[in-house]
């Protein structure tokens, strides 16, 4: 017996997998808000979205788990699966930061997420289209609150957007990740189980400028460094999380409420 | 010679079955029921005697979806209309639209303003809100506090002119 899951991966679970663990460890960071927001409507908003990302994450994971076909179902891919089995691009793992880190990263991702779902409604697997046609309506609902939030802070007083200038410059290293290609979406392309991430990024583009154009901000340039998170090289940041998430799982095994 | 008769399409039970539903409510909105909600998409005969359930989730992680599950089978199940069980259908997606008047008016005269109509809006970052008419005295001056409330389901509001908070039942 081993105390870790062992994968059987092809790339449909790994393209499953990307979008499950990304709403996981994104629903993990932001349930950290839960009692620590800057106010109740927003303690109570990020607690909200957490719990969709979660409710998003639940349903990938089973459906990733019944595309392996080894029996897994969510809770043994969440609580039992290393560090290098996580598909999440790097960007969601990063600690959450203050108030200007978490809206800023929600914009992206909420963005990300809406473009995904929304080609995903025509995926050729019937319960992953299912999913995304669930998911694409939250996702607008995230978007609209995080490019809200842009806009306050960018263009508020000048402590709010010394932060959400430092928030960009911090998380749109991550940013270039989400739009690499690989085999893993050149086979979803071509099987129709979902787009290649690359084939989001104009839509992205477009309105990730508008939302910051909200908050009299732009984008910076993009530089050199790559993160890798999405195929299972991650970030110091990584092993923290899933110490926190898993550690119940792992202490009693098979425990359940 | 085959001395049991087929099965009959038994319709009056799944009459009945669609009648206790009536009375299943939600756990979060406890004015409104599970039929009134839209959420109960079909009632269907298994053709082992039983009975089949489809649920549609509100929101993918709404907590409260569990405790339908369950609220909706114990209730089936008292009334002597089982054995039943649950189907969960995620397609196509919940949608306010399919809240009944009836559910609508409950949820208002409960104190929490319904749903409209859900506007095709493209993807325009720009979301029309509309304004709403407070649920405890009618007045249209009322403002918007925060686009999440006590559930996801929910958006938190205020009345400039009676000055109670309230709740609005998003559409989505």
């Amino acid at each position: 017996m081993t105390a870790s899951l062992i994968l059987t991966l092809n790339p449909a679970v790994q393209y499953v997998l990307r979008l499950g663990d990304t709403c996981l460890i994104a629903g993990q960071r932001l349930a950290e808000w839960s009692g620590r927001g800057p106010v109740l409507e927003e303690d109570i908003a990020l607690s909200n979205m957490a719990l969709d990302l979660i409710g998003q994450a639940r349903a990938l994971l089973t459906h990733a788990g019944k595309l392996e076909g080894a029996g897994h179902d969510e809770d043994q891919l969440a609580f039992l699966r290393d560090e290098r089995d996580f598909l999440n691009p790097t960007l969601v793992e990063l600690p959450r930061g203050d108030f200007a880190i978490t809206v800023l990263r929600n914009a992206i991702l909420a963005t990300f997420l809406k473009q995904l779902w929304i080609r995903l409604q025509g995926s050729s697997d019937s319960e992953l289209a299912g999913i995304a046609g669930k998911a694409v309506k939250e996702a607008r609902y995230h978007q609209q609150h995080a490019a809200d939030w842009v806009a306050r802070l960018g263009d508020g007083t000048d402590e709010s957007r010394r932060r959400m200038e430092r928030a960009l410059r911090d998380l749109w290293l991550y940013v270039a990740e989400l739009f690499d290609t690989d085999a893993v979406d050149e086979a979803a392309a071509a099987s129709g189980l979902g787009p290649r991430w690359s084939d989001v990024q104009a839509a992205w583009t477009a309105e990730m400028d508008q939302i910051l154009e909200g908050g009299k901000l732009s984008a910076p340039k993009t530089g050199a460094f790559r993160s890798d998170g999405k195929r299972g090289r991650h970030s110091e940041h990584m092993g923290y999380i899933l110490a926190e998430m898993q550690h119940l799982q792992r202490s009693f095994p098979g425990g359940v409420w | 010679m085959n001395l049991v008769a087929p099965p009959e399409p038994d319709t009056a039970r799944l009459e009945q079955v669609w009648a206790v539903l009536d009375s299943v409510l939600d756990p979060e909105v406890p004015a409104v029921s599970v039929r009134d909600l839209g959420i109960v998409r079909d009632v269907v005969a298994t053709g082992d005697g039983g009975i089949e359930i489809v649920l549609t989730p509100t929101y993918s992680g709404c907590p409260a979806t569990e405790v339908i599950e369950r609220d909706v089978l114990e209730a089936v199940h008292a009334a002597g209309l089982g054995p039943a069980r649950v189907r969960l259908q995620r397609a196509p997606a919940w949608t306010t639209d399919w809240i009944s008047e009836a559910g609508r008016q409950k949820m208002n005269a409960y104190g929490i303003a319904p749903p409209g109509p859900v506007l095709d809006q493209g993807e325009s970052l720009v979301r029309v809100i509309p304004r709403l008419a407070c649920p405890r005295c009618g007045s249209k001056r009322t403002e918007r506090l925060s686009a999440f409330g006590s559930t996801a389901c929910k958006a938190l509001y205020r009345c400039i002119a009676c000055q109670e908070p309230f709740e609005h039942f998003k559409p989505i």
